[in-house]
């Protein structure tokens, strides 16, 4: 292993294996817990961050842009805040720690420290392959989160807010979530931060859809100008079950989202909508793929991004079907607004289709505010750059009129012009 | 209210001269038609009376109530009362038709520093409007013009003008793609915004839509000048002998 590892480690690496060694007496669970986590973080002593050569990390070299790693810091303080939609159930991790106070009823529910002390999470500290460099930094240094199960039949009637707010210094969260049969509920996984500090903030969902549970999970991350954001979400689809997956990246400097997906049982159907908000010198890249792997399964995936600035996006869609997988129907969509010469986006589409009798469908788009629509508006007398704003908006508002909750949606709506009104 | 001395214009990209020379005055609560073949530059002249960037003038001036607008950007022309009612009303997915009429007024309101309307008050004028021109309140529901019928969309432009209340209106061959009911409703809307201290140009083809807006003035249009001028009766010469007298007599 020694031979191997010839090359000089990066500051970032450096701090991640000594922060191992620093914190690795303070993190919950031991025996195979404690065993899987050392696995892991061999694992990333060995491979180093993954460069641009791994291709599933060709546009995001973690390797070159994470430039640090801030050490956790035990006395950052970081307080709940309101929900994002009144009424909603709020679980909070507040720097890393989950806040166990007031349990929502009707769902249960317990922090991941209890599982890693149980060691009954040490099942899911593993990798997805041998490239996971997420699964395996938030492996090696995961401390909470929440476990929640969502009994077979439960509808809530209002969501729940897995709230991760984030002050300084690092933290390491899991979620696994699983929806019994025929279950009915929308969370919202909300990332925000509360200070200028830079942050390194990882999290893992791990979603299982029993048959006709019928899931709206919405990722809303807003963290700071200089934070790393490392986010994976692993979705098994069962019979008729359905999921909407809504992203809304509008903050960080070096984001990676991944979501991960297969459908295992007839009738299944994802949606995957996302929207990115990049601006400054914001690196943010989303990477998706889902296997179709039983027949009759649908999904759709529709992504709109805006850049200003020096931004930087990527999306990486990787769409499989099995060769058993017939009538498998999957359209993949990715709208780009590029609205500075510096910013740049990269889309990669992939389609390893294996059966014979499918739909599937890509299609990549790249624009500028149409001239036409601009000088319209103006004409009715709105100053241009509040004439660009609401042409901006209607890009990326189309996907969030598909939630279908008014409520919701004005809330949305609302933070994505204060966005655009900052960053326009 | 509206003078333009020895205008000439063209097209930014290619240099292509349209205008060349034109001259007109457009007084207070007159109704004047500018007719004229394909390719004389009536929507051109729109254009550039709305501020479109698309055009450059390289000589001449547009003066609105004695000061040159040249320098003003569509926004502000807007907000200073020009109305263009576009022949071909642009679809805006994604921009829902109220929101656009409220930001619209609001911003033009904000420019001329009057207090915003309430959304109540705002929505009361808007459903006055609209009955007036038989537009079912669904429409208003939809993403700005889209999925309306042509006549739907020349109603619609019409609505923001009614809205708007701009002191000089512009209707670029409003009539075309109207059936006649459609004509009717529309013309009944322009002729409802007939009034001493506001200005109304018609751009149009045909005699036709002049029988139900009847104008004061009519001139007539080619190759970017006015070759002639005279009163309603030159729109019915028109109609019955054609452009070519009229083109010989100016050559």
């Amino acid at each position: 292993m020694n031979m191997q590892t010839a090359i000089t480690m990066t500051a970032a690496e450096t701090a991640l294996i000594d922060a191992y060694t620093a914190q690795i007496g303070e993190l919950p669970g031991e025996g195979a817990v404690l065993s899987a986590r050392d696995t892991l973080l061999a694992n990333l002593r060995q491979q180093g961050l993954p460069t641009r050569r791994v291709e599933s990390w060709h546009y995001t070299d973690l390797r070159a842009l994470l430039r640090a790693v801030p050490a956790f810091d035990p006395t950052a303080f970081a307080e709940k805040v309101d929900p994002l939609v009144p009424g909603s159930s709020v679980l909070s991790v507040l720097n890393g720690k989950a806040d166990t106070k007031n349990l929502p009823a009707g769902i249960n529910v317990r922090s991941y420290a209890e599982s890693l002390i149980d060691g009954v999470a040490a099942a899911d500290l593993i990798e997805r392959d041998q490239d996971d460099a997420i699964g395996r930094i938030n492996g090696s240094f995961v401390r909470d989160g929440f476990e929640i199960e969502v009994p077979e039949g439960t509808e809530l009637e209002q969501p729940v807010e897995f709230q991760l707010v984030q002050s300084a210094g690092q933290s390491h969260s899991r979620f696994p979530v699983t929806f019994g049969a025929n279950s009915k509920a929308t969370i919202i996984e909300r990332h925000l931060s509360v200070s200028d500090a830079a942050s390194l903030v990882t999290v893992v969902s791990d979603l299982i859809l029993d048959e006709g549970a019928e899931i709206t999970w919405i990722i809303l991350q807003q963290q700071g100008a200089s934070d790393s954001h490392l986010a994976q979400v692993n979705f098994d689809l069962g019979t008729n079950a359905k999921l909407r997956l809504f992203v809304i990246n509008a903050g960080g400097k070096l984001v990676r989202q991944e979501v991960h997906g297969v459908t295992t049982g007839e009738g299944a159907d994802f949606k995957l909508r996302g929207i990115n908000l990049l601006g400054a010198e914001t690196h943010t890249d989303v990477t998706f793929t889902l296997g179709h792997d039983v027949p009759n399964t649908t999904s759709t995936e529709i992504l709109r991004n805006v850049l200003f600035d020096r931004a930087k996006g990527v999306f990486q869609g990787q769409i499989r079907v099995a060769p058993d997988a017939q009538k498998t129907d999957a359209k993949m969509a990715c709208n780009t607004l590029l609205l500075s010469d510096d910013a740049d986006f990269s889309a990669k589409p992939e389609l390893e289709i294996f059966a014979d009798d499918v739909q599937c469908g890509h299609g990549a788009t790249v624009i500028d505010i149409n001239p036409t629509h601009l000088y319209y508006l103006r004409a009715r007398g709105i100053p241009e750059n509040k004439a660009r704003a609401m042409l901006v908006n209607a890009f990326v508002d189309e996907i969030v009129e598909e939630l279908e909750d008014e409520g919701l949606i004005e809330t949305l709506e609302t933070i994505i012009a204060a966005w655009l009104e900052k960053h326009a | 209210m509206l003078e333009i001395r020895n205008l000439h214009a063209r097209i930014a990209e290619d240099g292509t001269e349209i205008i060349r020379g034109l001259n007109l005055t457009v007084k207070a609560g007159e109704v004047a038609a500018i007719m004229g073949p394909n390719g004389s530059g009536k929507s051109t002249l729109s254009y550039i009376l709305s501020g479109r960037e698309d055009y450059e003038v390289t000589e001449g001036d547009i003066l609105y109530n004695g000061e040159s607008i040249l320098e003003l950007d569509p926004s502000e022309r807007a907000a200073k009362g020009i109305f263009l009612a576009f022949q071909y009303p642009v679809e805006i997915p994604g921009v829902a038709t109220m929101q656009f009429l409220k930001v619209a007024l609001n911003e033009q309101r904000k420019y001329r520093g009057e207090d915003e309307l309430s959304t109540p008050d705002f929505i009361r004028r808007v459903k006055e409007a609209a009955a007036k021109l038989q537009i079912n309140p669904d429409m208003l529901k939809r993403p700005l013009n889209v999925g309306f019928s042509g006549g739907e969309k020349k109603r619609a432009e019409i609505l923001q003008m009614a809205l708007l209340e701009p002191k000089l209106c512009v209707l670029d061959e409003t009539d075309s793609g109207l059936d006649i009911d459609a004509l009717k409703i529309v013309s009944d809307g322009v002729n409802a915004l007939r009034s001493p201290d506001r200005a109304v140009i018609v751009i149009t083809h045909y005699q036709r839509l002049l029988e139900y807006i009847v104008p004061d003035s009519v001139h007539v249009l080619y190759k970017g000048q006015i070759i002639k001028s005279g009163d309603k009766s030159l729109a019915l010469d028109l109609e019955a002998n054609g452009y070519a007298d009229i083109i010989d007599a100016a050559a």
